[in-house]
């Protein structure tokens, strides 16, 4: 394992924020994955320094496939994660909307930019994500509908699910649509967690992220098939939305098969804790997104479903 | 009357309320002509609630002059305000980069679809902007060129001192204006001043502006003050100037001033050493028409803005 600094930021008061990638193997530039953009992405963080651990021991045993290149990317924006702040900087900014950078802009475009000239080289790209909204996803791949997107290489990481999602404007700014502008074949794997740390899937996308470097021919390791991934496209999940605002009690997570017209949630009285709304199922089908939070607000998304869709 | 436009239940005994002042002495019609003034989209930037204030109060002054309807929705993201927090609470989503929302989405995407929803029908809309809290502008009106010809004519009724035509299309893409120039309602952004404070002589001299643009549109038949021409940027180029170093940056200018070559905009220096670890002069003579303010940087950080290859004699330069 060899670790190359791609980019240092210099504070006046912090000592210096070092983005590091760790690489494995020599030769093509093959895949490159990278963790937290966000200061909340702990578990995106994590999943990465297990991935390191797991590269390190088959780099050891020989299980690189000559030729071939892999680095990781651990955290991106350490500043935020050791302030507990979501993004970067005294301005603020978020490093998932500052893409593809520029070399002369503010620090926040100058790390992207940094970022996209050192892992736009790679023919395969995997980003750990987050959503803007808090709350559980079942683990899946993300993929932009840029016309460069390849569901089917989508299909190798052996997730339950494969989402393909229309960027809207806002969407033009992050390391994904700007990947795949670079012409790398490039993904966003979700799990359930970014605050916290969720072991179970964690081990999840770590063997998702082995099992795609071995169907590509990067790396020898024997695993197992995964899932045969369901391809859903964004616009058809349907969403459940909160009526009134209160405490928010789920009664169905993520990855449950919920039944029309069974409860799925109760909104309490945050004060006098009566039952203020019952959220019913308005199909038949697997629950894609929870809400996870205490509190809700009226209008919220609570539910995104699979509609008719069974484990 | 005020209204609100949409009324989102929070979880404790509160709503989320955005709230229009329709301003109207004529039986309402749809052939009465209507300007909205929208502002708070991000809630650190309140040189609009004094916009908004002296345009109602001085149509309450002057009521008989107003022939068609003026609303006014001084904020839109009213929490952040109330926090001095330039994105949507809980969230931390920039309102101004989810526009036009959606009926269907969660709650804050919704609120920004009432938004536009509200708006349909405004012959005019001005969203008016502070800049952020880390650099101060002069009064000017920023244009997506994608639009420039359709809105220039508006713009330079505006009295301000520049209009900047900026062909970011994907910065602009999800915002309100842009959003409503698509929907064909004419809508421009006004920028003055800098987040978390008021400038009054700022102020009045776009609110000068309003009633002109009011006054052309046939809305106001009162007097109305001169206005004097902006530079366009199209006329010329505009200079970033960004600092080489991490600091404390001193300005050693006035804003809003007309820098000659070699000038000395300012200082990045370092509180321990007592070094100066840069010094940062003009290599462009023109308006200086962004000063950095906020003391903290990094390498990178926007100091100030010039626009150049314009004359001195332009009567948009006011020292």
């Amino acid at each position: 394992m060899r670790i190359q600094e791609i980019y240092t930021v210099h504070s006046v008061y912090r000592e210096d924020m070092k983005i590091r990638g760790y690489i494995f193997g020599r030769g093509e530039k093959s895949a490159c994955i990278v963790g937290a953009l966000r200061g909340n992405e702990i578990q995106q963080m994590y999943i990465c320094s297990q991935l390191i651990q797991a590269l390190r021991e088959l780099e050891s045993n020989g299980c690189i496939s000559a030729g071939k290149q892999i680095q990781v990317i651990p955290v991106v924006n350490g500043y935020g994660i050791n302030v507990g702040r979501h993004f970067f900087g005294v301005d603020n900014g978020d490093l998932n909307r500052a893409f593809p950078g520029n070399a002369y802009g503010e620090q926040s475009r100058r790390i992207a930019y940094a970022l996209l000239e050192d892992v736009g080289a790679y023919i395969y790209g995997i980003q750990f994500a987050s959503f803007y909204m808090e709350g559980e996803f079942v683990p899946h791949v993300r993929m932009m509908e840029t016309g460069y997107q390849n569901a089917s290489l989508a299909n190798l990481f052996g997730l339950p699910y494969v989402v393909v999602h229309k960027p809207a404007p806002i969407d033009t700014s992050t390391l994904n649509y700007n990947w795949q502008d670079e012409m790398t074949a490039a993904f966003s794997l979700y799990t359930n967690k970014n605050r916290e740390i969720d072991e179970q899937s964690a081990r999840q996308a770590v063997a998702a992220v082995l099992r795609f470097l071995k169907r590509m021919g990067i790396i020898r390791y024997e695993s197992h098939s995964g899932y045969i991934s369901h391809v859903l496209y964004e616009q058809d999940l349907s969403d459940v939305h909160a009526g009134e605002a209160g405490i928010f009690r789920g009664l169905v997570k993520a990855g449950d098969d919920v039944r029309y017209g069974r409860p799925m949630a109760e909104i309490l009285d945050p004060q006098e804790g009566m039952v203020r709304e019952t959220i019913l199922a308005p199909t038949d089908g697997i629950v894609f997104f929870a809400h996870t939070s205490a509190l809700v607000l009226q209008g919220d998304t609570v539910y995104r479903l699979v509609h008719r869709l069974h484990e | 009357m005020i209204e609100n436009i949409t009324l989102l239940e929070l979880p404790v005994g509160e709503h989320l309320a955005i709230r229009r002042n329709r301003i109207c002495y004529k039986k309402e019609s749809k052939a009465l002509g209507r300007i909205a003034i929208v502002s708070g989209t991000h809630g650190d930037e309140l040189e609009g609630q004094y916009i908004c204030y002296e345009v109602a109060r001085r149509i309450g002054e002057r009521p008989e002059c107003l022939t068609g309807i003026v609303d006014i929705y001084p904020a839109l993201n009213p929490l952040g305000i109330d926090l001095a927090n330039r994105t949507l609470p809980i969230t931390g989503v920039d309102m101004n980069r989810m526009f036009p929302g959606s009926k269907d989405g969660n709650a804050m995407e919704r609120i920004a679809a009432a938004v536009v929803d509200d708006l349909i029908g405004a012959d005019l809309c001005i969203d008016v902007h502070a800049s952020d809290i880390f650099v101060q502008e002069i009064p000017q009106v920023r244009l997506s060129e994608e639009f420039a010809d359709r809105m220039l004519p508006f713009a330079k009724l505006m009295n301000v001192d520049m209009i900047w035509m900026n062909a970011t299309a994907t910065v602009h893409e999800a915002t309100l204006a842009h959003s409503l120039n698509t929907m064909g309602i004419p809508a421009m952004v006004v920028e003055l001043g800098q987040g978390n404070s008021i400038n009054m002589i700022y102020g009045n001299q776009v609110v000068d502006g309003i009633f002109n643009v009011m006054h052309e549109m046939g809305l106001w038949t009162g007097d109305v003050a001169p206005t004097q021409m902006p530079a366009i940027s199209s006329d010329g180029k505009v200079e970033f100037i960004r600092s080489e170093a991490e600091g404390i940056f001193l300005s050693r200018i006035q804003h809003n001033h007309f820098v000659s070559m070699g000038e000395l905009i300012g200082e990045v220096v370092d509180p321990i050493t007592g070094e100066v670890k840069s010094r940062i002069t003009a290599d462009k003579i023109g308006l200086l028409f962004t000063l950095r303010n906020y003391p903290l940087v990094y390498e990178g950080d926007l100091l100030a803005r010039i626009l150049t290859d314009i004359t001195h004699n332009s009567s948009a330069i006011r020292e």
